[in-house]
């Protein structure tokens, strides 16, 4: 069996708007089970990129370990990709970044590689607030390691591999970031692309850490009856914020709506988020009606998913350490070099 | 009682309590008699704990210049009543101790065999003080004046360095001059002044200047030019990112817009603080960490990735005494092993071992160099009694048209060259080194997929075996790269002499120099070499080639330099004589030179 892909384009193939072709912003054959909700995450990030105009070589692609963490090799070939080791994808991240304020960190994690080994790196980039886009492929299962639970199974949830409810507590990865104030939280479904693609431009578009937690089921070990991360529960469950839409810099125009119903959220760069049909009693940038609409919606058994909440102007760690415009992987000798006679000075000093 | 005259050459130790203030009395002392231009060694010896329990500071002075530590108090100042009785019992007969005779001694208390010198340190104070906080302060400027006058050091010296101690703070100069001179005259009127064991000024110092270690290794990496620092805090270390913080912030802030050239990152615990070094370093900024055993053990599966993934990374292990949390405030050399070897497979990393700060400084830049060079983890082995205690060291230089080394990086340019034909992992110059390219260069060409799982020449996935072979193959060959780059090590004689050879490296040096001293004096000298870099060089190996016996001296118990001379020069384990201290406090020439003896004279008779 052959993995190469056809490399035909067909001469009348749209380019975005810095010239690229959707096929470059492809990847590999993908490897994973076919049905796998990563798989559907990853052409949502494509179409999402290619969409947004993102030139390739300014977006870097990172990730822990996991079926969730390959799919990085899945789109963006032609981004810098970064598969690291097993739950750590944040402290790489934090670190590219520091050396590159100019690109665009894109994370990639699972719920095992988050919400269990990873979990103490999670909390903290959150608190940094890293600018970049954390995006968990939740299966609620171990799928590399064949579908032991992880840590967001839901208390109850059967998985096929374990045949019996899970009696510990699940972890709401959602519930956290907003808890730790990160500054963007979204919940989406693997298999609700209309939702997904905006939702991956906003976050991409804002200036901080932006977490989208994405239910995203594992055909093979948890798509089972009883699961509560199958693509059957999770459709007839599903609670959706309110439909989205993404409106990039340039063509963001004022509208005007009825009062209660619709938002627009201004991002970074004058990217708007526009939100219609909001339930009523919540405001995306208020993070007390987004953990009470969230824990509401649990108590009633649904899964809340869309925009949950956006802080439009948060501090990046880079604000917060008053780093240079130049980023730091730029900065030469010439730059860094203390000057003539300082040694000296720092020599006389110490006699 | 009258001890031997000992002028320049003696070991004063102070004991204290933890946290009363009398760490920069001490400091100033230490600093006088290098003032005076006579060599001279300090050692912190420090409990795990902020306040209240016992705390040590011991000097040595030494015409000879030999800074290693020596077995034995000439005089002891003893200020702490809770260590009184074994204070008392390190004396070596005919030595002095100063102490506070406040309130009178118990019988118990006292010795025949030295000089008992009362001063009512805590009495004096009261006197001239009215704050009880500042009582308990100037106790110590008390003692210093004493010493002063019992010392016949120059008073002016240690005024001046109380000067220069509150330079912002002027304010501070007459009551501590006061307290100075109260001690002073207290000694001057009631003992004869100088003692027989005192200081005589000198000019051996030289342009030579007096600093810690880890505040050396933090300058080196502010001039290596490493902009970013993520670290978790752990003695010995903690002082190498404050103080890479207190540079930092001296050169790297921008003068127009004041924003910093640097980040720093006190991370979550020691992965996430190597995780944010290999970001960094992967996005082509230079960056450190610093670390001491317990956090490198934390760091071993992230060490691995860069080893495997190819990432710049320098890392500071300022070892201290293991295994475990161990002897978290005493020195120890007991990290070889797990840093040559760290991670799991076959992993092996380059290790520097500075053994004064002006080497610290040196190697911090170089080791910055050489991560870039090669792509690959350079791990600085210090130690807390190099990193955490002032030591004389020759000044640093700088030669300001030094560039960075920043290896093999390929540019926009590089990338557009037809004829390129470019894999992240492929060996084009056959030294095993590959061209790395840094995120954002160019927008087509050089992207690629950094990973920790097996790969091909162009960085692709792959679980054939002869692949993988060829990848893990080149790494060899760049690790024997490696060996003609690393620092080379440092001989003490033209020619060789003897059979026998020592080894050593690190804090190891200063008791090893000594003990060649008088081994030569005893007419039996011997060949040395320090060793001041791994992977070895050829040097290291024909020096132990052209010897019958080598002497490897290190300050751990399993002799885990010997271990790895054994493990990569392949030498025949009898060549090698372990000399080893691992008690936790720094290795003595007395030593050395005993355990030497025993071997020779051991040998000797089993030859009968
Ligand atoms: C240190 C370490 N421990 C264990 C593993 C084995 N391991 C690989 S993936 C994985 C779990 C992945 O789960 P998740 O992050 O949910 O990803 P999924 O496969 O479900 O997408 C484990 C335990 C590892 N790679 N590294
Ligand atoms: S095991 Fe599950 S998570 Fe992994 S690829 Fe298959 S379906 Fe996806
Ligand atoms: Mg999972």
């Amino acid at each position: 069996m052959s993995y190469i892909k056809p490399t035909f384009v067909h001469p009348q193939a749209p380019r975005n708007e810095v010239g690229y072709l959707k096929r470059d912003y492809e990847g590999k054959i993908s490897t994973l089970c076919a049905g796998c909700g990563h798989d559907s995450i990853s052409a949502a990030i494509v179409q999402a990129c290619f969409e947004m105009n993102i030139e390739p070589h300014h977006l870097a692609k990172l990730s822990g370990i996991g079926c969730s963490s390959k799919t990085p090799t899945y789109f963006l070939s032609n981004s810098h990709g970064f598969n690291s080791v097993h739950g750590r994808m944040p402290s790489i991240a934090t670190g590219a970044n520091l050396a590159n304020k100019e690109l665009i960190y894109l994370g990639v994690s699972g719920d095992g590689d988050t919400a269990s080994i990873g979990m103490g790196q999670f909390v903290h980039v959150i608190r940094r607030n890293v600018n970049m886009t954390y995006i968990v492929m939740n299966n609620g299962c171990y799928g590399l390691t064949k579908g032991q639970d992880s840590a967001t199974a839901d208390k109850g949830s059967i998985s096929k591999p374990s045949r019996e409810a899970t009696p510990y507590e699940a972890i709401d990865l959602v519930g956290l970031a907003l808890e730790l104030n990160a500054s963007f939280v979204a919940r989406s479904f693997s298999g609700d692309k209309s939702q997904l693609i905006p939702l991956l431009k906003a976050a991409m578009s804002h200036k901080g850490f932006a977490f989208i937690d994405i239910i995203s089921p594992c055909v093979t070990f948890n798509n089972n009856k009883g699961s509560t991360k199958s693509y059957d529960y999770v459709r007839e469950h599903i609670s959706i914020t309110g439909a989205m839409d993404y409106v990039p810099e340039e063509k963001a125009i004022e509208v005007e709506y009825a009062e209660g119903s619709q938002k627009d959220i201004e991002l970074f760069g004058h990217s708007v988020v526009h939100l219609e049909k909001l339930a009523p009693n919540w405001n995306p940038t208020d993070k007390q009606s987004a953990i009470d609409k969230l824990q509401a919606t649990k108590r009633n058994g649904q899964i809340l998913t869309g925009l949950l909440y956006v802080n439009p102007n948060p501090r990046d760690l880079h604000q917060i350490n008053h780093t240079v415009d130049i980023p730091l992987n730029k900065l030469t000798e010439n730059h860094l070099y203390p000057g003539d006679g300082e040694l000296d000075k720092i020599n006389e000093g110490m006699r | 009682m009258s001890g031997k005259r000992r002028v320049n050459d003696f070991v004063i130790r102070f004991a204290n309590v933890n946290g009363t203030g009398s760490a920069s009395t001490n400091g100033l002392f230490a600093k006088s008699i290098f003032r005076s231009g006579v060599p001279v060694s300090a050692k912190n010896i420090f409990p795990s704990n902020i306040q209240g329990l016992p705390t040590w500071y011991e000097v040595r002075i030494s015409d000879k210049g030999y800074l290693g530590r020596r077995e034995g108090i000439d005089i002891m100042v003893a200020v702490n009543p809770q260590s009184f009785q074994e204070d008392l019992q390190r004396i070596l007969p005919g030595g002095y101790i100063i102490y506070d005779n406040s309130r009178p001694l118990h019988d118990d208390q006292k010795r025949s065999d030295i000089n008992m010198i009362g001063l009512p340190m805590m009495l004096l104070s009261m006197e001239y003080f009215e704050l009880p906080r500042l009582q308990q302060l100037f106790k110590n400027v008390i003692y210093l004046g004493a010493l002063v006058a019992l010392l016949d050091i120059d008073i002016n010296i240690v005024k001046h360095l109380i000067e220069e101690l509150f330079a912002t703070k002027p304010k501070l100069w007459p009551p501590n001059f006061k307290a100075l001179e109260v001690g002073y005259n207290y000694a001057k009127e009631n003992y004869d002044c100088p003692l027989d064991t005192r200081i005589e000024k000198r000019d051996l110092i030289g342009d030579q200047i007096m600093v810690e270690g880890n505040e050396a290794t933090a300058l080196g990496i502010v001039y290596g030019g490493a902009t970013v620092c993520a670290w978790y805090p752990i003695t010995p270390s903690t002082s190498v990112a404050k103080a890479y913080d207190k540079y930092a912030n001296k050169f790297l802030i921008d003068k127009d817009s004041k924003k910093k050239k640097f980040a720093m990152v006190q991370a979550e615990d020691e992965l996430a603080a190597i995780g944010m070094v290999i970001g960094a370093g992967w996005n082509g900024a230079r960056a450190f960490t610093s670390t001491s055993g317990a956090g490198v053990s934390l760091m071993n599966e992230f060490i691995g990735l860069a080893y495997f993934a190819e990432i710049p990374v320098f890392l500071v292990n300022v070892q201290r005494g293991g295994p475990s949390t161990g002897m978290p405030t005493r020195t120890q050399q007991g990290d070889i092993i797990s840093s040559a070897y760290a991670s799991h497979g076959d992993t092996k990393h380059i290790l520097l071992f500075p053994s004064t700060p002006n080497e610290c400084f040196e190697m911090s830049a170089t080791g910055l160099d050489l991560a870039d060079r090669f792509q690959t983890p350079i791990i600085l082995l210090s130690d807390l009694d190099l990193g955490m205690n002032e030591h004389i060291t020759e000044p640093f230089s700088w030669d300001k048209n030094r560039k960075y080394d920043r290896g093999k990086v390929l540019t926009a340019e590089d990338l557009d060259d037809p004829n390129l034909d470019w894999g992240r992992y492929l060996d084009i110059d056959g030294d095993g080194i590959p061209y790395r390219t840094i995120p954002g260069t160019h927008p087509s060409k050089g992207g690629y997929f950094t990973r920790g799982t097996s790969r091909d020449e162009y960085a692709r996935y792959t679980e054939k075996g002869a692949v993988y072979k060829r990848n893990v193959d080149r790494l060899t060959r760049k690790w024997n790269t490696a060996r003609k780059w690393v620092p080379k090590p440092e001989f003490y004689q033209d020619g060789y002499k003897s059979n026998h050879g020592l080894l050593f490296f690190g804090t190891t040096t200063y008791a090893a120099i000594e003990a060649m001293d008088k081994l030569q004096a005893s007419s039996s000298p011997m060949d040395a070499m320090r060793i001041r870099a791994f992977p070895f060089n050829n040097e290291v190996e024909d020096f132990i080639s052209q010897h019958d016996e080598i002497f490897v001296i290190e300050q751990n118990k399993d002799a885990q330099m010997r271990s790895l001379l054994i493990n990569e020069l392949e030498i025949h384990p009898k060549k090698l004589i372990s000399i080893l201290n691992y008690d936790g406090y720094p290795i003595t020439a007395q030593n050395i030179i005993e355990q030497i003896g025993e071997h020779l004279s051991i040998k000797m008779i089993s030859q009968v």
